[in-house]
């Protein structure tokens, strides 16, 4: 190979497209590496701590699309106190400042603020793509300097972020001469946006492929829409509220028989469960259903719907879908790949989901790769037989909505069932644990897990060794997120190196001390060690016996971070 | 004891959405079994050497910070945050009763809380047969106009329902009040 000239290797690099590729490739020599710095144009940052803005920026001048993650993924549950970090602001200036000519931007759980899109929006030309994920620290004045200065937006996707309303109208800052969206996600606004606005935009969109409304489009609106798009492939609803006898309501089913290319479809913020026989026609040709949203629908209204859906391969759905509900999915949907069923009420709805459901997927659904599950109760022949069912499970997050509840029927732990599940799928690359659990389930999945990547453990474990058999057994872990274990500081400290081939540790009301987080920091200076410390005392200081409510680590070129708030130490 | 316990003392103050009045006595002692969360806050014996860290994790008596794992989102988006309290007279009982609209799911879910609430007074018997049904609920909307339940989508009727009435179908001689649609399916998820 280090005979052929640059533009050839270049050509053939053209072809090496994933990021673990890529990162092998620059690593052969110093001329691949070099070569491959100048070529690349996609780079994944899994943590913005790991690396500064200026770095990224040296090394990779050609950069195109960049992906950023911020705050750690237990930040979704309220565990990562306010203002944290993860802000967006000091990227966007360092792009701004270089030459890079950023076209995609895609973040997730970062702060974002009005002043980092406005910035965004006027510093690259061809910008074309802005994809925000569980974000915060917006209002819809920034998405109008989008909207506004993007001449060439392709795509804006908003999912599931805290926005503020301004009751600007933001849609309405589209110019005339924008007619290149492909992608329009505003479903998590809560706010209202011009009717008319939105259906010019549409009209003037040949390429819109994906749009999601938010709750404030009603019925009449969606069907005009519908109307001027009828190339759309993916529609997320907002409102779908009417009278069954009124023309509206007859118009839109009209139009709903021609939206022949819709695969994807989501939303139903509202809904009354009678108007869902509209939809019926473009069933059979969903091949992603997601109505996580739509708490309007009850169980019963579900199964009509779903057993249209012969061609599922996602499938998210809220729990009132009942055991006999994942049964019909089960005889209905014989693609399904990816499943999640979502709880209805915070401790669940004692008719929801069991074990049951749960093994009645499984035996339908062989091809099942991607699961989220909560549930009541689980039992260990359940796991054991779903396991035995499916062994090409990569995802399998399980979520027992009461915290170490055993096996109902035998009164154990958990620890066979979820040994089951690592010991047959061999390809899991993501384990979320719940149910009363003891040290054997780490022991086994320390043996078996040889993909897993992300581990998440919560009120599990008896003892040190739970958390060390995952540390020495699971080569490719990645992240690992605890909270509410016994495990102290001899598990932290057993094996230090480990944390470098780790993107990060979260360990939350653990047995972990301060003193045994100073002395890993110490012997690992490429790790940032947080500490939060929420105590309002403001001048307690740490000493090393005292127990540590949260530590996040992970591993970092950047160094000790100055955006930091108070009660971050960073040791 | 451990019933009792459970299902009386601490369902008072566990916090989660259901109805009001509780459960019906069947699903208690399957309960029994279960380790409910409110359980472990309550300081269970097997769990000793936890206990001490239980208590400094639970902020109230029984919620924990972060569980189950749904992310705050979702949580504020599906599960309902906003409550609908109105009050519910049946003719013939001595005192009126509260219901959150926003838990119900449709009228049949609501038909139940009617036979939970009033089920001594003699509801279930009065609606066995829907054709003669001796009450009939009925709700004053927005305007102040008593409307029979039943007509309109669930959505719509929980937007304009101020308060709600089981009445005697004898103080309604000649008017139309043979069940249709929504209504029947209110009768009927009574009396199954």
């Amino acid at each position: 190979m280090n005979y052929f000239p640059d533009e050839v290797i270049e050509h053939i690099f053209d072809y090496v497209v994933s990021h673990r590729d890529r990162n092998a490739l620059s690593l052969v020599c110093k001329s691949w590496y070099r070569i491959e710095r100048f070529t690349r144009q996609r780079v994944f940052i899994g943590n913005c701590y790991s690396i500064t803005p200026e770095r990224l920026i040296q090394r990779f001048p050609g950069l195109k699309s960049l992906t950023l993650k911020g705050k750690p993924h237990f930040a979704d549950f309220s565990l990562v106190p306010y203002d944290w970090g993860g802000f967006l602001c000091p990227w966007i200036e360092a792009l701004a400042k270089s030459r890079v000519g950023l076209e995609e931007l895609r973040l997730k759980r970062m702060v974002v603020s009005d002043e980092s899109l406005e910035l965004l929006s006027r510093s690259f030309t061809h910008f074309k793509s802005l994809v925000l994920v569980s974000c915060e620290g917006f209002t819809t004045d920034g998405l109008a300097a989008i909207a506004a200065n993007c001449r060439f937006l392709r795509e804006l996707d908003l999912q599931e972020n805290e926005v503020e309303d301004h009751k600007g109208q933001w849609l309405s800052c589209f110019p005339d001469s924008c007619t290149s969206l492909v992608s329009l996600n505003f479903a998590c606004l809560k706010g209202e946006v011009s009717l008319g606005a939105l259906e010019r935009l549409v009209a003037r969109s040949p390429n819109l492929k994906s749009l999601k409304l938010n709750r404030s489009v009603p019925l009449d609106a969606l069907q005009r829409i519908m109307m001027r798009a009828p190339q759309l492939a993916d529609l997320g609803i907002g409102s779908f509220v009417h009278d069954p006898d009124s023309e509206a309501y007859i118009r839109l089913k009209n139009t709903i028989l021609k939206c022949k290319s819709i695969t994807s479809l989501s939303g139903f913020l509202e809904v009354a469960p009678h108007c869902l026989a509209a939809i019926y026609p473009i069933c059979p040709n969903l091949t992603s259903l997601n109505l996580s949203y739509a708490a309007g629908i009850q169980g019963s209204e579900l199964i009509k719907l779903i057993r249209h859906c012969g061609k599922l391969q996602r499938l998210w759905i809220m729990d009132c879908i009942g055991d006999k509900g994942l049964g019909v999915v089960a005889m209905t949907c014989k693609d399904l790949q990816e499943l999640r069923v979502f709880p209805s009420a915070p401790y669940g709805n004692p008719a929801a989901v069991t074990e049951k459901g749960l093994v009645a997927i499984s035996m339908g659904c062989p091809k099942l790769h991607s699961l989220l599950y909560f549930c009541h109760q689980m039992t260990n022949a359940a796991l054991i037989t779903v396991a035995k069912n499916c062994p090409n499970f990569i995802r399998f997050r399980l979520c027992i909505l009461e915290a170490l509840k055993p096996d109902p029927d035998t009164l154990e732990p958990l620890d066979e069932g979820f040994g089951a599940i690592v010991q047959s799928c061999r390809r899991l690359r993501r384990l979320s644990l719940s149910g009363q659990l003891t040290d054997q389930v780490f022991l086994y999945i320390g043996m078996y897990a040889e993909q897993l990547e992300m581990l998440s453990i919560a009120f599990a474990g008896e003892s040190d060794k739970g958390m060390l058999y995952v540390l020495n057994g699971c080569k490719k872990l990645r992240k690992l997120e605890i909270r509410d274990c016994p495990f102290g500081n001899m598990a932290l400290l057993t094996d230090v190196g480990k944390y470098e081939t780790m993107r990060s540790l979260w360990m939350s009301s653990c047995e972990v001390t301060v003193g045994a987080c100073k002395l890993l920091a110490k012997k690992m200076p490429r790790l940032n060690v947080e500490i939060f410390n929420e105590n309002e005392q403001e001048d307690c200081s740490l000493e090393d016996g005292q127990r540590v409510e949260k530590m996040y680590l992970y591993r970092t070129l950047a160094g000790k971070r100055k955006d930091a708030p108070e009660y971050v130490w960073t040791l | 004891m451990e019933k009792q316990g459970l299902g009386l003392g601490l369902e008072i103050t566990e916090l989660r959405l259901g109805l009001p009045c509780g459960e019906p006595v069947e699903k208690k002692e399957k309960k029994e079994k279960k380790r409910v969360f409110s359980e472990i806050q309550a300081g269970d014996d097997d769990d000793d050497e936890n206990s001490s860290s239980e208590d400094r994790k639970v902020q109230t008596k029984n919620q924990v910070v972060g569980w189950p794992p749904l992310c705050s989102y979702r949580k504020k988006n599906t599960v309902s945050q906003t409550k609908k309290y109105v009050k519910v007279s049946m003719d013939g009982a001595p005192f009126l009763r509260k219901i959150d609209l926003a838990m119900h799911k449709g009228y049949s879910d609501l038909a139940l809380s009617f036979e939970n609430f009033f089920s001594c007074y003699g509801i279930r018997e009065a609606l066995k047969d829907a054709d003669n049904a001796e009450h009939v609920p009925i709700y004053e909307d927005k305007d102040g106009d008593w409307m029979l339940v039943g007509d309109v989508p669930w959505e719509m009727f929980i937007e304009s329902c101020k308060r709600l009435r089981i009445m005697k179908r004898s103080d309604a001689k000649g008017f139309d009040l043979q069940p249709k649609g929504s209504l029947k399916g209110f009768i009927e998820g009574v009396t199954k």
